[in-house]
């Protein structure tokens, strides 16, 4: 008895210092420099966490524990290990399926478990448990989902269909209302008509992660993976309160916190709501709206020689690259231009827009990965008064977060949407690979600007041939 | 970080003249207590975490969500329980493939995170 109280003690030290290791940890992540270390802490305290659980008294066998744990590392690590940058937005997303899916197991464990207890779960722990599966449930297919828009075997596009607001409003207060239920009539103990709730729930919330996320298209994708970065954690929390264990809540609420603010920041990034995120399939009503069509307008075109000569010669350069850079792996070529032009005294940024690519940060990551400096790239606030001093803006791949209709047209979908003011630079340059639309589907004027100069191309190729002809110069 | 202690010491405050109230309101109902407590676990968390977290540069956005994922593995926790405790089998493998997946998240998420944060580097000075 006495040592049963001792193991308990030492569990709940272990998940007291774990906890703090992870405040700490994410604090690091406050600053580049000490960014590392406090990561190093949170895995230290993670590690303590599980060494402490392993002590608990509850546990009689570790025959399928060390199967799972050993099956868990022999794929978790050639994951971490392998995964190119390039395809970090699907990892993160489907990372997000993992822990839904250990969450979602662990409460329909539980719910099944209370069936055996007399007197059943509470009200709490049901309230908790029944939360934690359906959000965890709806996480697994929704984090799937984008999954497979991101790595390409779903359409990027928003997938619309008659009615589609209807059985989706239909689907998910089946959900909650099957959720209510279960909480006033098995928190008392189960019945078989709970069994039966309980699993048409988990069920529906499967089917709410793929309704969700299928009307969404690609570049909606930050806020998608921000969001279910948050359920995910939401649902860690309320499997801490369901089995009232608190390393749980702690680390649950703090992925929960994180997912949120980035939702949000992402949202404000666009000039859109959540609600008009998760509902408004973008995209594909909005194809239709490019009221301002480009008849009469016309682009200057120049090739890689010309752009050389302009970049070659530039003092100050701003580069502001999109999703085109990363689809044509262009960010090797780029460190190399960028370094280029520094030999030759230029000075040369980057000017990171919040929404950039398909994840939080995700620009920054690439740029990191081919050695660019990370006191050379900027944020949207840092660097968009000094395009008035910048002699070349080079737009790589991207599109909608530079068009200045989002400033000055009121009746553009984007209108209100922070931009990046490219077209306050003396000249602009242009990379894209045709004349194709952005993502919201509408005409940008800065393309057709007296000081625009379009170089059409595979960003990569391009970039390498303007590289040759900067060093012949 | 002022903002964090003034957040900090708000929450301790509000906490000490709650749990004044339910001991002598709830003395009898122990285990309400205990799951109240947990409700300020999980505000005291949240919070710091908001406050933590906003500081947070855009540039490591994605080590960030990199690394918020391998900490909510810690559901890792719960499932080594439930595939250890002495269960039905078949609960036991469901804690079986839920350790699995927790794990993934651990290992892979900690090796990634630290694989992105070792390329972010500064500008060498010239030598």
């Amino acid at each position: 008895m006495i040592d049963q109280q001792i193991g308990a003690l030492f569990v709940q030290i272990a998940y007291i210092g774990a906890s703090a290791a992870f405040i700490l940890g994410l604090r690091g992540l406050t600053k580049p420099e000490t960014a590392r270390r406090g990561m190093q802490l949170a895995a230290f305290g993670m590690l303590l966490a599980i060494v402490g659980t392993l002590l608990n008294h509850e546990i009689v066998s570790y025959q399928f524990i060390i199967i799972g744990l050993v099956v868990g590392s022999a794929i978790g690590l050639p994951m971490g290990l392998l995964v190119p940058m390039t395809a970090m937005p699907q990892r993160i997303a489907v990372s997000h399926m993992f822990g839904a899916l250990a969450v979602t197991l662990v409460g329909i464990a539980e719910f099944l478990h209370y069936r055996d207890v007399p007197g059943g779960p509470g009200v709490i722990k049901m309230t908790a448990l029944g939360f934690e599966t359906l959000f965890g449930a709806l996480t697994i297919t929704g984090s799937f989902m984008a999954f497979g828009k991101l790595q390409g075997f779903i359409t990027g596009r928003p997938v619309t269909f008659p009615a589609q607001k209807v059985i989706n409003a239909a689907v998910f207060f089946g959900a909650v209302g099957l959720y209510a239920a279960l909480v006033l009539t098995q928190s008392g103990g189960s019945t078989e008509s709970g069994l039966i709730m309980f699993a048409v729930m988990t069920v529906l919330a499967l089917v709410i992660g793929v309704t969700l996320v299928l009307p969404i298209g690609g570049a909606d994708m930050p806020v998608v993976v921000s969001l279910l970065n948050s359920y995910a954690g939401l649902a860690a929390s309320a499997t801490g309160f369901a089995i009232g264990n608190n390393i749980l809540i702690v680390a649950g609420a703090l992925d929960g916190a994180s997912g949120f603010i980035l939702s949000i920041l992402m949202s404000k990034a666009m000039n859109r709501s959540f609600a008009n995120v998760l509902f408004g399939a973008f995209g594909g009503e909005k194809a239709a709206v490019s009221a301002k069509s480009a008849e009469g307008l016309t682009t200057r075109s120049v090739t890689p020689e010309d752009a050389a000569m302009r970049i070659g010669y530039a003092r100050n350069v701003i580069i502001v690259p999109g999703y085109g850079m990363a689809v044509a792996q262009a960010q090797h070529a780029v460190r190399e231009l960028a370094e280029l032009i520094e030999k030759r005294g230029g000075r040369v940024r980057f000017a990171i827009h919040p929404v950039a690519g398909r994840m939080p940060g995700h620009m920054n990551v690439l740029l990191a990965e081919a050695n660019v400096p990370y006191d050379h790239l900027f944020d949207l606030d840092e660097i968009n008064e000094e395009f008035h001093a910048c002699d070349v803006a080079l737009v790589l791949g991207a599109n909608d977060v530079t068009n200045p209709a989002a400033k000055g047209d009121p009746s553009s979908p984007i209108y209100g949407m922070p931009i990046l003011n490219v077209q306050d630079a003396e000249q602009v340059i242009v990379v894209k690979r045709g004349m194709a639309t952005g993502f919201a589907g509408i005409e940008n004027e800065l393309f057709y600007l007296d000081k625009t100069s379009m170089l059409f191309g595979d960003a990569k190729s391009v970039l390498s041939q303007v590289v040759t002809e900067v060093k012949g110069l | 970080m002022t903002a964090l202690l003034t957040a900090l010491g708000a929450a301790a405050a509000l906490i000490a003249a709650t749990t004044s109230d339910t001991a002598t309101a709830a003395a009898s109902t122990t285990l309400v207590d205990a799951q109240i407590v947990e409700v300020y676990v999980f505000l005291l968390a949240a919070f710091t975490g908001f406050q933590i977290i906003t500081k947070v540069p855009p540039l490591l956005h994605t080590p960030l969500m990199a690394a918020t994922n391998a900490i909510s593995a810690i559901s890792l926790v719960a499932s080594i329980v439930i595939a250890g405790a002495e269960r039905p089998l078949f609960i036991n493998i469901m804690g079986m493939v839920a350790v699995a997946a927790a794990t993934i998240n651990v290992v892979g998420g900690f090796v990634i995170t630290d694989r992105m944060l070792k390329m972010f580097k500064k500008t060498e000075s010239p030598k």
